[in-house]
């Protein structure tokens, strides 16, 4: 009895907070902002800085690709004052859950403005695979359309995402415009100097080692930028499923080209990746964050951390 | 000839480890499924699928992303699943099929609730469920291990449970053995699922469990002959699903299980107990 009096004491006092609460919090406490997966979520955090507090839906090492929404998710969905999403067709996930948190605030689509990659053209390859190439376009096509979304991948994508997360964030708090602005300035210095850094060391590299397996197609926009080749057995989404054809095709390129490196990422099964290399003699050069950072305290903690491991992961691997 | 049909799994490790995975299934799960079809629990395994949420993530919770603490997780969560549903089937007035569906709709809403409270978003079956490409050799050795066990097990219960799979009544009064073959079988299924599921994926275990076994129904009606067209047809399923994934670029699963499901139409259609030689028979009969 005792506990079921404190239970109704405890939500009538939770009703008054909300009433009164509400009313004061607007001008000094921070803006509620949803990000939808957690690299994503890094970026929004760096700009945003203190003003906003930020829930990520999807965190560190969770696969946004095959993510099922929770009612908590939808909770903070239909609380907040503002909804980043990658889009792209990357949060296939993402339309039906802010229609049924019943959602009406703003929504920023961090990739806006950016041209999307298609699927990749096959230019130096054997008609063979032009072919399968498409048919493995058709799997993706349920899953991102022909688009690939992981758009991140490139820094230079990444400064616009930090425009647009920034317009977003003034809009919806314009009191917090300058902090916003003054944060992305810095984060955009911090981006110019890591993409220095990326180019440096790609450069270092002699070009035909250049090429490197990982397990989802996760990484076009990395090498369209930098000039790394990376080739991987499933197709853009980790929903899909490989065909014995590609793993064929994709052992002998290895064996042909003489691959040395195949790399694991931290959201998707590695087994498809370890039968490749039992089947080639190439070595696994180690863990590549595709679509998801890692713990707080992992090599891939924030978003530039992780471009930092990728690129050193790469280069130890290729170069060694 | 060589080209089309050996060369891919001459070259290719991985085509003869998947070859092997899905012999082995076929040894081990698809008398499994003969005897499923027979009691009407042909979806068994689709329940099962689920059922084995709470001890995959029981097994994550207490080792990580451990596949094997995750399969053992499952397999203990399965036979519980198997077991209480079973017990319920047998001591009350609710069929198989309605109390399986009851424990295994628990025992997902367990596993999710036990995923939730780590605030994780892993998606734990979909890190389980493997794929038939990518068959290590723990993975081999859990399949043909379970299909040994499988084998010698039916073996042991062979006749208790064929007259439990016609006339469970008359074994319950003629037999103690009655009990030892019914949670025997449920454990045999369960271990067939939750071992194919790891190593293959749900699509494949479930897909090559059931389909050969429905499709030599319409062959004979003997529960020998079944068996034996039953695991046939699963290794000629597998063979050639494997080739059609490899020339046509078909992603490896659905593929095979086509293959399969391909042999039950054509069962379907021109089997003896098939549409059109059924078809024939009444019209004679009406001549006659």
């Amino acid at each position: 009895m005792k506990t079921r009096r404190s239970f109704l004491v405890s939500i009538f006092a939770a009703g008054m907070v909300g009433l009164f609460g509400s009313g004061t919090a607007q001008t000094d406490s921070p803006i509620k902002v949803v990000a939808s997966f957690s690299i994503l979520g890094d970026i929004v955090q760096q700009v945003g800085g203190d003003r906003v507090h930020l829930t990520t839906l999807v965190g560190p090492d969770g696969d946004a690709h095959v993510y099922q929404p929770t009612p908590a998710d939808a909770r903070s969905v239909a609380e907040t004052k503002l909804l980043i999403v990658n889009g792209l067709g990357f949060e296939g996930w993402m339309e039906r859950l802010t229609e049924a948190s019943g959602y009406k605030g703003r929504v920023v689509t961090a990739t806006a403005g950016i041209v999307p990659l298609q699927m990749e053209e096959a230019e130096e390859q054997h008609e063979a695979e032009t072919e399968q190439k498409a048919e493995e376009g058709g799997h993706a096509d349920h899953d991102h359309g022909e688009i690939d979304p992981h758009a991140w991948q490139s820094l230079a994508n990444a400064r616009i995402y930090v425009r647009n997360i920034t317009d977003g964030l003034a809009a919806a708090d314009p009191a917090g415009a300058e902090t916003y602005r003054g944060n992305a300035a810095r984060y955009l210095k911090e981006i110019d100097s890591v993409e220095a850094q990326i180019r440096e060391m790609v450069a270092s590299l002699p070009a035909e080692r250049r090429k490197v397996v990982t397990s989802h197609d996760a990484f076009g926009y990395f090498s369209a930028a930098y000039g790394i080749e990376l080739l991987a057995p499933v197709g853009f989404s980790t929903d899909a499923e490989a065909s014995a054809g590609d793993v064929a095709n994709l052992i002998r390129q290895i064996e042909q080209e003489q691959i040395t490196a195949v790399f694991v990422e931290n959201i998707s099964d590695r087994r498809l990746i370890d039968q490749i290399v039992r089947e080639t003699g190439a070595r696994i050069g180690g863990t590549l964050y595709s679509d998801a950072l890692s713990k707080a305290d992992g090599p891939a903690g924030t978003y530039l951390d992780m471009m930092r491991h990728n690129i050193q992961t790469l280069v130890a691997a290729l170069g060694g | 000839m060589y080209e089309v049909i050996f060369a891919p799994f001459v070259e290719f490790g991985f085509m003869r480890r998947a070859l092997v995975g899905c012999f082995a299934l076929a040894l081990g799960a698809t008398p499994i499924g003969v005897f499923l079809t027979l009691r009407r629990m042909s979806l068994t395994g689709d329940a099962m699928a689920h059922a084995i949420l709470p001890g995959a993530a029981l097994g994550y919770l207490a080792a990580g992303l451990s596949l094997g603490a995750m399969t053992l997780g499952g397999v203990i969560a399965g036979v519980a699943v198997a077991i209480l549903s079973g017990l319920v089937a047998r001591t009350t007035v609710a069929r198989e099929d309605s109390s399986l569906a009851a424990f295994y709709l628990i025992s997902l809403a367990v596993g999710v609730v036990i995923v939730s409270t780590r605030g994780s978003n892993v998606d734990l079956l979909h890190i389980l469920f493997g794929t038939v490409l990518a068959l290590n050799d723990a993975a081999i050795f859990l399949i043909a291990g379970i299909a040994t066990v499988t084998l010698f097990g039916l073996a042991a219960i062979y006749r208790p449970l064929v007259i439990e799979c016609y006339d469970p009544g008359f074994l319950r009064s003629v037999s103690p053995l009655s009990p030892v073959a019914h949670y025997g079988f449920l454990v045999l299924a369960v271990l067939n699922l939750v071992g194919g599921f790891h190593a293959l994926g749900t699509l494949m275990a479930v897909g090559i469990m059931i389909l050969p076994a429905a499709a030599a129904r319409f062959w004979t009606r003997d529960i020998t002959p079944l068996l034996v067209i039953g695991v046939l047809g699963a290794f000629l399923s597998g063979f050639v699903g494997l080739l059609l994934s490899y020339h046509a670029s078909l992603p490896s699963g659905p593929a095979i299980i086509l293959t399969a499901g391909a042999f039950y139409l054509f069962s379907l259609a021109f089997g003896p107990d098939g549409v059109v030689k059924t078809h024939l028979r009444s019209r004679r009969h009406l001549e006659a």
